[in-house]
């Protein structure tokens, strides 16, 4: 859990994710286009992914990946964010994940 | 025809038999055993539509040939030097036995003939129906008599929950149609304009439902036109091109009206582009994983497994299609004002008419010239 905690307040926009999941894939590219670049985990290239997967789970995604969290609070999988056209909360998006990106540097 | 019994039945029940005839043997010889209790007729007589059952039946006719080779005939050899009344008797039983047996493949024929003739009828209403734009179940071929294999339980249950949704539909297009052009008050507009948004909500759940019964069926389109087909975005319409459509209807606009719809496209190409390369992704990967393994394995289980596995994100790929068609619709309704929302839904529903119509009439044209 603690090591989720870390991971996730890495960057302005970290996002949990498996080498094999497309829609994972998807969530990258989608904020590759807001301009953001954000920090992708692969959790099934780290050892602890059993332990991360349950962390992800206890902190309310319902599926593990991809789980996406923006200034170190989880804002949920896809249909929160991402595949949401939600014009404000997109643009909110970028502008505070660009922020915070600058302010992690 | 058969040939044995050609001089045995009078020319004037060939025209009943002909047509079902082999259907005919089967309804007699089920008749035959199921009213004769009193007959000496064995199981065997059941299974196996000869033309021993034909002869048996004409035995009153017959008087050249005992061909039957029948339990009848045997036991009334055996008693025939004893009892001459009883072999009357018996004799009559049989005519009796023969007409009833007559009347009965009689009464099934006709009712065989005027089922076909229903079902011919039937076919060409639903062809008609397709034509002119409602929707048709794939499962029914209207070209021959063959009915389609067994379909998967929850897609069957889709096709006709879709049927009766295109139905819906069109009765709410027409609504819409008729009251935009009178006078309507605003309150009744907020009702017709939810209803409507409600409508294509309830679709997206069934297709929920669907995709998880079979989401190749789903991302096939198959339970759509073929015109509706050709637009095709994981399995549904694309959430862009719904923008496309319903924004040349919107007279006046204030600028924040236009800001927010401008937002609006962009995010949902945005969101558009990222699904379609995750997609791709997800085929490339699939592609992989199916032609991986040494050259001469054949259907190598594990990898038709692992395959399996990734198969499944394609369901949750068109549950996010249709999330994002969701929030399209939702978004674009808080947008716009009461009565935009309803030419909205007009302009949309009337795209998607006439797009079935479209394949239609080039199914009727590729017909006639050919």
């Amino acid at each position: 859990m603690d090591k989720v905690l870390r991971m996730s307040s890495e960057k302005g926009v970290v996002i949990f994710s498996k080498s094999s999941c497309c829609l994972s894939y998807a969530v990258q590219v989608l904020f590759q286009d807001l301009g953001v670049s954000p920090k992708i985990h692969e959790i099934d290239k780290d050892p602890e992914c059993r332990e991360i997967e349950k962390a992800l789970m206890k902190l309310g995604c319902s599926k593990p990946v991809p789980a996406v969290f923006i200034g170190g609070k989880l804002v949920g999988s896809t249909n929160e964010i991402n595949f949401s056209p939600h014009t404000e909360f997109a643009r909110g998006i970028s502008k505070n994940a660009t922020k915070l990106s600058q302010s992690f540097k | 025809m058969n040939s044995t019994s050609t001089h045995f039945v009078p020319p004037r029940r060939v025209g009943i038999y002909e047509p079902l005839h082999q259907f005919g043997m089967w309804g007699e010889t089920f008749k035959h055993n199921i009213g004769n209790g009193g007959d000496m007729n064995t199981p065997s007589h059941i299974i196996i539509p000869n033309n021993q059952k034909l002869d048996n039946n004409n035995l009153s006719e017959d008087t050249s040939q005992g061909t039957g080779g029948t339990p009848h005939m045997f036991d009334q050899e055996a008693s025939t030097s004893k009892h001459p009344d009883k072999i009357q008797r018996r004799l009559a039983q049989n005519r009796e036995a023969a007409r009833k047996s007559r009347l009965r493949k009689k009464a099934y024929v006709q009712q065989l003939e005027t089922s076909r003739l229903k079902l011919i009828h039937l076919e060409q209403e639903l062809d008609r129906a397709r034509q002119q734009g409602f929707y048709v179940g794939n499962g029914i071929d209207t070209n021959s008599l063959s009915f389609s294999e067994p379909m998967n339980p929850g897609i069957a249950a889709f096709e006709m929950e879709y049927g009766h949704w295109i139905q819906e539909q069109n009765k709410q297009i027409c609504e819409l149609r008729t009251v935009l052009q009178g006078q309507v008050s605003d309150v009744e507009l907020r009702l017709l304009v939810e209803n409507g948004m409600k409508h294509y909500f309830d679709l997206f759940r069934m297709k929920s439902a669907a995709a998880k019964a079979d989401v190749f069926f789903v991302m096939s389109g198959m339970w759509r036109t073929s015109a509706e087909r050709f637009f095709l975005w994981i399995g549904g319409f694309r959430p862009s091109d719904l923008l496309k459509v319903l924004l040349p209807h919107f007279d006046v606009m204030t600028d924040q009206q236009i800001l927010d719809v401008c937002n609006l496209r962009q995010s949902c190409q945005q969101a558009e582009d990222a699904l379609s390369q995750g997609m791709e992704k997800l085929q490339h990967t699939l592609a992989d994983c199916v032609a991986g393994g040494r050259l001469g394995e054949g259907s190598y289980i594990p990898q038709v497994n692992s395959a399996m596995e990734r198969l499944e994100a394609l369901v949750s790929f068109v549950n996010q299609a249709d999330h994002l068609r969701h929030e399209t619709l939702q978004q674009m309704r808080r947008i716009l004002t009461t009565r935009q929302a309803a030419r909205g839904l007009l302009a949309l529903g009337e795209y998607f008419q006439r797009l079935r119509a479209l394949s239609s009439s080039w199914a009727t044209r590729h017909r006639e010239l050919t």
